[in-house]
């Protein structure tokens, strides 16, 4: 995975630039200021220009930015070492894909759970490139319903490319551990959150998803299926991701228009793999203007508007065929 | 080849809907006999896929079956253009199967027992699950559970319907919900997994059933066989996301042979129901 785009690469260059001048400068033999506030300027200028018209595509590669803010790095920031991680689906293992604890997010004890990615190579192989197995989805059922058990939030944030595809994950259930999760969410009595950060892939995504707000950051993408998956199939050829990627409409901007997410977290300029913190905060922004609202309703209202929100996505139309009227 | 293979091989001139090559052991069925031996494989017992119609009547009391929702048709929410567009397909899905969905519900009768039944039609786009799939079984849950009717599905699918981008994907959240309020309201559903159920159907209500019965041989699995090969690079073991070996990974309740799938499921319905 690249750590630069190539949309990004003339920002990057001068990023570079202005470092050398500022070493230059600062060796106290000229003064640079000037050259370096005006390629400053200009990278600014370039960033707009670039993050503001970026294609779906582009999008799709912003959302699996290595350096974006996961789970564990937004925790630390929003919990510091207050965070009580908690492990393990009592059945078979702990799946490191997904990570979940206990953490005070501003005023508000909650139970967080999230797909956790890495930030290297090294550390993707340990999370599995954040595709969890059916242990992963049963650890995240099981603190929900201990958050149920005693009336916390659940906080949840969404990044994976979908849940793993492998022997051992069909052997064990993934499609049971899915739908499971699919059916119990429904029917959690505190209320949910769920932030897609990057990369929304399929049921995977949707296995931890089921909130009374799902919000969605800027540049993350939401899906049935990865843009590389699409094109193989439906043109038989993975090269068509581009294609692919405009055809799904799976922008934070589609979704929103679509009805099926409550709002839109503004990112930095350039994209939250260049500032974790601003993300963070977009994050607590939000959780302190929603759960006040959520926490006053009962178990019952939580549930029947949770039920009534999944209940009604979807778009068909009901008129008889003309050849029958 | 020998000569012998072109005397039991069918003419040329035999149009290709009259016959089909069982799957497994590549005999050559009559679609007439087929019919009437329940798609079944005369020489190896292979379960074939089952006709929309033939299934509905195989699992409902003559003449039980009325339909509900068939007017329910699918939109182009994504204006979804690949190779062709998303309404071309659907035309054409229409006019091949002559009917409007790949899901077709209603309510009908199992030995005297009334319940709803949703059956999922794999030649319609593959058995993709799309809004209308979505709304049509929500619809019959919810009628099962504020009826009490037991509900009856029969999956067959490849999983979500691309074509419908992240409605499609939603229709698995919203069909699993309305099972878990028909369990709330201790109603009885059994799912019943044909060849092949797979991918969001498998991951969504497929799997919920209080029962869970597959066919024998069905392919049953969250990933396609050729999504996993490529993922873990390895060949598959024989026999992997067949029915049987769900049924020894403890993800299903039984394998029942269709010859007996109507007189099984009426014999759990009556345990189920008061």
């Amino acid at each position: 995975m690249p750590k630069e785009f190539e949309f990004e690469k003339s920002i990057i260059e001068l990023e570079a630039r202005i470092k050398e001048l500022q070493v230059i400068s600062e060796s106290g033999k000229v003064d640079l200021s000037r050259e370096i506030q005006a390629i400053t300027d200009k990278v600014e200028a370039l960033k707009v220009e670039v993050y503001g018209s970026l294609e779906p595509w582009q999008i799709a590669q912003v959302a699996r930015h290595i350096n974006r803010p996961s789970t564990l790095d937004l925790i630390k920031i929003m919990c510091g070492d207050e965070f009580v991680e908690l492990h393990g689906d009592r059945l078979f293992g702990d799946d490191s894909a997904i990570v979940s604890g206990l953490g005070r997010i501003g005023s508000h004890k909650v139970m967080i759970i999230g797909h956790q990615k890495g930030h290297d190579t090294e550390e993707n192989i340990y999370r599995n490139f954040g595709m969890p197995h059916p242990e992963g989805y049963r650890k995240a059922l099981r603190m929900m319903r201990t958050a149920e058990r005693f009336g916390l939030p659940i906080i949840i944030f969404i990044d994976t490319p979908g849940a793993f595809p492998g022997i051992g994950a069909e052997e064990r259930g993934q499609s049971d551990a899915i739908a499971r999760n699919l059916a119990e969410m429904s029917d959690i009595g505190v209320p949910i959150l769920c932030f897609v950060t990057g990369e929304g892939g399929s049921g995977g995504a949707l296995a931890i998803g089921i909130g009374d707000r799902v919000f969605m950051f800027e540049f993350s993408v939401y899906s049935v299926i990865s843009a590389e998956g699409c094109a193989a199939i439906l043109w038989n050829d993975a090269a068509k991701a581009k294609e692919a990627a405009n055809a799904l409409k799976l922008r934070a901007t589609n979704l929103l228009e679509a009805g099926i997410i409550d709002g839109i977290l503004p990112e930095p300029l350039g994209g939250s793999h260049r500032n974790h913190q601003r993300a963070a905060e977009e994050i607590v922004k939000q959780i302190e203007a929603h759960l006040p609202i959520l926490k006053k309703m009962s178990r019952e209202e939580l549930i029947e508007n949770r039920y009534k929100k999944f209940r009604s996505m979807g778009k068909f139309s009901c008129e008889e065929e003309l050849e029958h009227a | 080849m020998g000569w012998f293979d072109k005397l039991t091989r069918p003419r040329r001139d035999v149009p290709s809907d009259l016959w089909k090559k069982c799957t497994r052991c590549g005999e050559v069925l009559l679609i007439k006999d087929l019919a009437k031996n329940l798609y079944l494989c005369s020489k190896c017992d292979q379960h074939l896929r089952m006709p929309l119609w033939d299934r509905i009547a195989l699992l409902s009391d003559d003449n039980s079956f009325v339909e509900v929702n068939r007017e329910i048709r699918s939109v182009d929410p994504l204006e979804f253009v690949d190779s062709k567009s998303y309404v071309e397909r659907l035309k054409e899905s229409i006019a091949k199967t002559d009917v409007n969905e790949a899901v077709t519900t209603g309510r009908a009768a199992i030995e005297g027992l009334p319940y709803m039944l949703g059956v999922m039609n794999f030649e319609f786009m593959g058995g993709s699950m799309g809004s209308v799939v979505g709304e049509k079984l929500t619809r019959i849950l919810e009628i099962g559970a504020d009826e009490k009717l037991p509900v009856i599905i029969v999956s067959a699918s490849g999983g979500a319907r691309m074509q419908e981008g992240i409605y499609s994907l939603m229709q698995m959240g919203k069909t699993s919900a309305a099972i878990k309020r028909l369990n709330r309201a201790a109603v009885p559903y059994i799912s019943i997994m044909t060849d092949p159920t797979t991918g969001g159907v498998s991951a969504s209500f497929a799997s919920l059933g209080d029962v869970n019965i597959a066919e024998p041989g069905a392919l049953i699995g969250f990933a396609g066989p050729r999504v996993i090969e490529q993922t873990i690079r390895q060949k598959l073991p024989e026999g992997f996301q067949r029915a049987e070996f769900l049924l020894e990974h403890g993800m299903i309740d039984c394998v029942v042979h269709r010859r007996v799938l109507k007189s099984t499921l009426a014999r759990i319905l009556r345990y189920l129901t008061a």
